[in-house]
C-alpha cells in the first residue's frame, strides 16, 4: 500500500507539471496561429496532431507491455535521467539570470507575426469557414513537437512499473484539459504560468524518477525501498536549490 | 517529410542539450555497473548512483556558469 501512494502521487504529480509546460508552449502557438489565420483549420491540425500521438501511445505502451521489466527501467530510467538533469540544468542557469526566460507573450508575438506574413488567408478572401494550409500546418507541427515531449513522458513515468501509466496519463489528460479550458476562456498566451519554477520542480521530479529506474534496472539496493523516490526527490530539490546561489556568486566573481 | 525530420531533432534535444552533460551521465551509469555488477562493492548502490548524478550536475553548472560569465555579449542572447 505504502509503494503505491509513493508511485501514484509522484506519477501523477511528474506527468501533470511535465505535461503542463509543454500544453503552455503548444497553446501559446496555436493561439497565434488561429487568431491570424482562422479557427477551423488551427484546430483541425492541433486534433490531427493529438489523433497520431494517442495512436502512437497505444503501440508503444502495448510493445512495451512485452518488454524485460529491467532493461524497460534501465533504458526509461537512462532517458528520463538525460532528460530531467536538461531540464534541471536550464531551470537552475535562468534561475541564477545566467540565461533568459522563457517569454510566452514574445512567442505569441513573433507567432503572430509570422502567421500574418505567411501567403495571407486575408489576400485570397478567405476566413475561418475555409481551409488554411499554413494554419493546419503550423498547429500540427506545434501539436506534434511538444506532443511528443508529452508521450515521452507519460511512457517513461509509466515504464517503471506495473499499472504506472494510469496514472501517468490521468496526470498529462489532465494538464491538457487545464490549458485547453484556461486558452478557451482566456484566449491569450498564459503568461503568468510560473514556466521556469514549474521546469524547475518538473527536471527534480524526473530525474528522481529516473535516478530510481536506473538504480532498479540494475538491481542496486535503495535503502527504504520504492520511498527512496521521495528522498531523491528532496535531495535534489535540496541540491538544485542551492547551486542557484552558488551559480549566482560564481558569475559574480568569474 | 520535413515534420518527420524535426520530430526526430526534437526527440534527440529531449535528452541530448548540452553534450558534455549526456556524455558525463552515460558514463557515471557505466562505472556504477562495472562497481556493483563485476566487483560487487560493499554499498548501497543507489546511494553512489545518486551521488554521481550530484556531482555531474555541480560540475557542469559550473562549467557553464564560467564559460556564460566570460562571454558577457552572448548573456540574454538565447534560450528557448
Amino acid at each position: 500500500m505504502e509503494t503505491n501512494w509513493a508511485h501514484l502521487g509522484t506519477s501523477i504529480g511528474a506527468s501533470f507539471l511535465a505535461s503542463l509546460v509543454e500544453c503552455v508552449e503548444a497553446l501559446t502557438v496555436i493561439l497565434a496561429v488561429g487568431s491570424v489565420r482562422g479557427w477551423r483549420s488551427a484546430l483541425a491540425g492541433c486534433a490531427a496532431a493529438v489523433g497520431i500521438l494517442f495512436v502512437i501511445v497505444l503501440i508503444l505502451g502495448r510493445a512495451l507491455l512485452r518488454a524485460p521489466l529491467h532493461a524497460l527501467q534501465l533504458v526509461v530510467g537512462i532517458l528520463l535521467v538525460l532528460f530531467g538533469l536538461r531540464w534541471l540544468r536550464k531551470a537552475i542557469l535562468r534561475a541564477a539570470t545566467l540565461i533568459p526566460f522563457h517569454d510566452e507573450v514574445t512567442v505569441f508575438e513573433k507567432n503572430t507575426a509570422l502567421a500574418s506574413s505567411t501567403g495571407s488567408n486575408s489576400d485570397t478572401g478567405s476566413n475561418s469557414d475555409t481551409w488554411d494550409k499554413v494554419a493546419f500546418a503550423s498547429t500540427f507541427n506545434i501539436t506534434m513537437l511538444e506532443g511528443t515531449e508529452v508521450v515521452f513522458i507519460v511512457i517513461a513515468v509509466g515504464a517503471g512499473g506495473t499499472g504506472m501509466s494510469i496514472p501517468a496519463g490521468v496526470g498529462a489528460f489532465a494538464a491538457l484539459i487545464v490549458v485547453t479550458v484556461l486558452g478557451l476562456i482566456l484566449q491569450r498566451p498564459l503568461s503568468r504560468v510560473p514556466e521556469n519554477a514549474l521546469k524547475f520542480v518538473v527536471g527534480v521530479l524526473l530525474s528522481a524518477f529516473g535516478t530510481f529506474w536506473v538504480g532498479e534496472g540494475m538491481n542496486l539496493q535503495w535503502p527504504g525501498s520504492d520511498w527512496s523516490i521521495v528522498a531523491l526527490i528532496i535531495c535534489y530539490l535540496a541540491l538544485a536549490g542551492a547551486m542557484v546561489s552558488v551559480c549566482r556568486r560564481f558569475a559574480h566573481f568569474a | 517529410m520535413q515534420t518527420l525530420k524535426a520530430v526526430l531533432r526534437e526527440v534527440t534535444g529531449l535528452f541530448v542539450d548540452d553534450g558534455s552533460l549526456a556524455f558525463a551521465v552515460i558514463v557515471w551509469i557505466g562505472i556504477v555497473w562495472l562497481m556493483f555488477k563485476r566487483f560487487h562493492v560493499p554499498f548501497p548502490g543507489g546511494n553512489v548512483l545518486m551521488i554521481g548524478f550530484c556531482a555531474v550536475l555541480i560540475g557542469n553548472l559550473i562549467q557553464s556558469t564560467r564559460r556564460i560569465s566570460r562571454k558577457p555579449k552572448d548573456r540574454f542572447r538565447s534560450g528557448a
